[in-house]
């Protein structure tokens, strides 16, 4: 059986038919064509495919697409819409990332982050990636560019 | 001022300042990877004509296949095929031809691949799997090595002797022994007859599995006139052409035929090096010609059924003198390499040729056996058989110091190896700063100044213990490079080396962009598509920074000889003159020439009379070791030249240990490692602050735990645990040294691997030092530590 649902992704208006088993994950990557959220672990451990929900981080593996109906959902490929933001200048320029596959988890992390408490300590910065799995990095070059980019602060919008 | 060579010790190309050289030039792949623009295997489109295929794994450790019944998954709406080991009775290896593309009549291990279903769409494969029926006859699976070394063990591979395989392994027939690397230097009776301490003891490294975040995945497609392309998730791009031409060639696939395209890859650690699950979507494109199939690892099947790292028994004997000078060392490893050994062997080769440590020892006997047992095919992983025979041997040498009432960092040192000393194999040791390395890591945990804390519940304690590591290569593995100029004096490279993470394409552009003036940012380096991009072995052995770099280097002073020689055509200047400055053309002998790339390196440069010289500037260069040889006598290991160098260096820690839970945190971790040359120093800062977190995450939790059958317990992110950002030192010291590689690309030499090796041991050392209490089997979890401590056990450190 299908479903009609309708959803905002990246600030575009989606309508788009799914099937109750499908989650998120599938509708974002194989209906909407957005592919920054990654298939890691399909179980929720591994971060890989963190999205904005309503402005909230979630696991994309474990919604349902149906769930989406009515909702809003921004990746890595909505956050800067007038260019990168702070954070991901700071870690282009900084090299945070190594393979690159949790980046686009981490960064959505960090940016929700970014938006409560706009001065974070390095502790917070942590809790606030804990739920995103990085194998490459040791993790200190992604919080030295988010400790960066709060210092700088958003970039003035013209 | 000093001179610093370009390629191989070519006095003509030496350079006198480095301006992209050494500088922590920003990743090029950056900004891909940031926006979400980096695309990987599982991210590409191929349309509304892709199959998915789910495979059929064996329950067992170990069974006999009695009959497969595919009516119905056949059956089921959306399956397109479904194939079994009737279908590709036909063996594939690396090293070794011990392995099938399926299961032919027996089962391996739990997990291996029994069958596949080729289906319409992702669920409607899963589904069908679970209804091919396969029944097993099942047998007692060989976990154990020790057991599978028993005279009267099961053949766990009956035909052994008839394997093809690499002339450097010496498999034993009728035995479950598929390698033995003997090494033996000096006179091991007499070394330990002149000891005055002879220690010895048994040390147990269990399997570790890669966790890259990004699963295996294959996409395989046979087209209408018979050209197979495979876009894989891998380290190998060649060497996977080369694997698939030799399975496939029953079929009448040679490597004209095949073409693999690897994008970029979230991350490998060895995991994704050679062929793994790869050769299934090899094997299913055959069946569906015309389609695309897709076949994507499931987390569970990451853990499973690709490589895992190897466990190893490790049994040392040391001697040494009263000051401390080492005698001899008889070192046995007993690896238990799982069920399918093609690459695994490989590792266990590299182990048995270097596990005397970077320590000058006149006597050795190094004994390293690949054993098959009924788990999972064993593989490279990050350090290469290295960061396994290190916590045995670097714990036994700090046990050895207390034996001998020395400091350990003391007797390190009084036993380093330095250039020129023999080392196992009998060729002399290269270039190594392992002195300063090890001063420098002493410095910065303040090694013998003892530390405690406020806690009277916490005890601290500090390690220090040093690694090396070769890169383990065919003596013939070489690299390759093409280069070609744009209008606007851009540059495309072209390589197949993998961008793993390790920044290698960022380090590719800044050897270019040093010899021909090209800012990095305008340099494009491209990831490995074989039909289009040249040679490269593998991407492995952190050997793409030196041999890949080679010829890298080789094709920009190929460009640049090509560049003088058309300002020369065209202009008259002797070729000599000229020198690149800030991507002009500029002479020595005529200051007001500047000539600038972007005017002629496409279009030539025109003459007086209209016509123009030049045109294009393309390059190429490659690289081969031409002084190695894997020739040498199987019983003694002398004779032939099998590494091409040794990083070295060494790692500290201290550490803080709570008594009641066992529970250990690292303060602070320096690592000092000798890269040569540091063409990007921030690069490696992020190779020693990530390896050091895989290595530490080895000893102080992963753990990959098999039930009675050889089933794996815990093949989920939940149950076997990696580190997450909460799980990081409170402090790291990254520390480089840079004593030049003479054949290196301007000195460097590789770095990837080295960081995690030392991980384990010095943890084991630092545990040792604050509490007491020394654990000889990895890893050393708080639950373990906190039993030690309530068990009142006071074993000598």
């Amino acid at each position: 059986m299908k479903h009609t649902i309708e959803m905002k992704v990246n600030g575009e208006a989606w309508v788009i038919d799914v099937s109750p088993a499908e989650s998120l994950l599938e509708v974002l990557r194989e209906k909407v064509g957005v592919k920054s959220p990654k298939i890691g672990c399909e179980r929720g451990d591994c971060g890989s495919c963190t999205i904005l929900y309503d402005g909230k981080t979630i696991r994309a593996c474990l919604a349902l697409g149906v769930e989406a109906d009515g909702h809003e959902v921004t990746t890595l490929e909505g956050i800067g819409h007038d260019g990168l933001t702070t954070l991901q200048e700071k870690m282009v320029e900084m090299s945070s990332f190594q393979c690159g596959f949790c980046a686009p988890g981490v960064v959505l992390s960090a940016h929700e982050l970014l938006q409560h408490e706009p001065h974070p300590t390095a502790g917070q910065v942590q809790e606030a990636i804990s739920g995103n799995l990085c194998r490459c990095t040791g993790y200190d070059s992604i919080v030295d560019a988010v400790l960066e980019a709060a210092r700088i602060g958003p970039r003035a919008v013209s | 001022m000093t001179k610093t060579y370009v390629g191989k010790a070519d006095a003509a190309n030496a350079m006198e300042t480095l301006n992209v050289i050494g500088r922590g030039t920003p990743r090029i792949d950056g900004l891909d990877k940031l926006t979400g623009a980096a695309e990987y295997v599982d991210d590409m489109d191929f349309g509304p004509g892709l199959l998915h295929a789910a495979v059929v794994e064996s329950p067992h450790g170990y069974a006999r296949i009695i009959g497969i019944d595919a009516a119905a998954a056949e059956a089921l709406p959306g399956v397109i095929k479904v194939v079994t080991g009737k279908d590709f009775p036909f063996t594939f290896g690396m090293y070794m031809k011990d392995r099938y593309i399926f299961a032919q009549d027996i089962v391996r291990f739990a997990g291996e691949q029994v069958a596949a279903v080729i289906a319409r769409d992702a669920r409607t494969a899963k589904k069908a799997a679970a209804l091919v029926e396969v029944e097993y006859e099942v047998l007692d699976p060989l976990l154990d090595p020790l057991k599978a070394l028993a005279d009267d063990a099961v053949l766990i591979h009956p035909d052994l002797g008839s394997y093809e395989h690499v002339p450097w392994f010496f498999p034993k027939e009728n035995t479950n022994i598929a390698h033995w690397r003997k090494t033996r230097r000096g006179d091991l009776e007499a070394g330990f007859a002149e000891a005055d301490v002879v220690l010895e003891d048994e040390y147990t490294v269990p399997r570790y599995a890669h966790c890259a975040i990004e699963p295996h995945v294959v996409v395989a497609r046979l087209d209408g006139a018979r050209r197979l392309t495979l876009w894989t998730a891998s380290q190998s791009p060649f060497t996977q052409r080369d694997v698939f031409a030799q399975a496939l060639a029953p079929l009448g696939f040679s490597h004209q035929d095949i073409r693999v395209v690897t994008p970029y890859v979230g991350g490998g650690f060895g995991g994704k090096a050679g062929v793994s699950m790869e050769i299934i979507g090899a094997a299913l494109a055959t069946v569906v010609q015309g389609r695309p199939v897709k076949v994507r690892w499931t987390r569970e099947q990451e853990f499973k059924n690709t490589y895992q790292r190897q466990g190893v028994i490790a049994r040392i004997k040391l001697g040494a003198r009263k000051d401390g000078t080492f005698t001899a060392i008889e070192h046995d490893l007993y690896w238990d390499a799982g069920a399918y050994v093609e690459y695994g062997a490989n590792v266990v080769n590299a182990a048995g040729l270097s596990a005397t440590g970077p320590y000058r020892i006149p006597a050795i006997k190094i004994d390293s056996l690949c054993v098959y047992t009924n788990l999972p095919p064993g593989g490279p992983y990050r350090g290469f058989g290295y960061s396994e025979f290190h916590f045995g041997l670097e714990s036994h040498i700090t046990r050895m110091a207390h034996a001998l009432g020395m400091d350990p960092v003391e007797l390190r040192k009084k036993n380093a190896i330095v250039e020129g000393d023999l080392l196992a194999y009998g060729e002399p040791m290269n270039p190594s700063g392992l002195i300063e390395a090890i001063d420098k890591t002493a410095a910065a945990i303040d090694w013998g100044v003892a530390e405690t804390s406020d806690d009277p519940n916490v005890a601290v304690g500090k390690g220090l213990c040093l690694f090396w590591k070769a890169p383990a290569m065919p003596p013939n593995a070489s690299s390759a490079s093409f280069l070609k100029f744009n209008e606007d004096g851009s540059i495309n490279i072209t390589v197949s080396g993998m961008e793993l993470g390790q920044g290698y394409l960022t380090v590719m552009a800044q050897v270019a962009s040093e010899i021909l003036t090209v800012p990095p940012a305008k340099i494009r380096v491209e990831t490995p598509d074989t039909d289009r991009n040249p040679y490269e072995w593998q991407t492995v052995a952190s050997h793409v920074t030196w041999s890949c770099g080679n010829a890298v280097a080789a094709a920009a002073l190929e460009a640049r000889e090509k560049i003088f020689k058309v300002v020369h055509d065209a202009r008259g200047y002797e070729e000599g003159s000229l020198y690149l400055e800030d991507q002009q053309v500029k002479c020595d002998t005529d200051p007001d020439f500047a000539m600038a790339l972007s005017d002629f390196v496409i279009g030539g440069i025109q003459m007086p009379d209209g016509t123009f010289r030049g045109g294009p500037i393309v390059a190429s260069g490659k690289f081969m070791p031409e002084f190695t040889s894997a020739l040498s006598d199987p019983e003694t290991s002398q004779g032939g030249h099998p590494n091409v160098h040794y990083t070295v260096g060494a790692a500290g820690v201290i550490i803080e240990v709570d008594k009641d839970t066992g529970k250990i945190h690292v303060k602070k971790a320096a690592l000092a490692v000798d890269v040569g040359k540091a063409i990007n120093p921030v690069l490696i800062e992020g190779q020693i602050t990530g390896g050091l977190l895989q290595g530490l995450a080895t000893v102080l939790y992963e753990d990959m735990r098999f039930d009675a059958g050889g089933r794996l317990l815990n093949p989920t992110f939940t149950d076997y645990k990696i580190p997450t950002s909460k799980d990081v030192p409170d402090e790291i010291i990254p520390i480089i040294i840079e004593t030049p590689q003479p054949d290196g690309p301007f000195g460097a030499r590789g770095v990837g691997e080295h960081t995690m090796i030392a991980a384990a041991p010095v943890i084991g050392d630092a545990v040792a030092d604050a509490v007491g209490v020394r654990l000889k089997d990895m890893p050393i979890t708080a639950e373990r530590v906190a039993m030690a401590l309530v068990s009142g056990r006071t074993d000598e450190t």
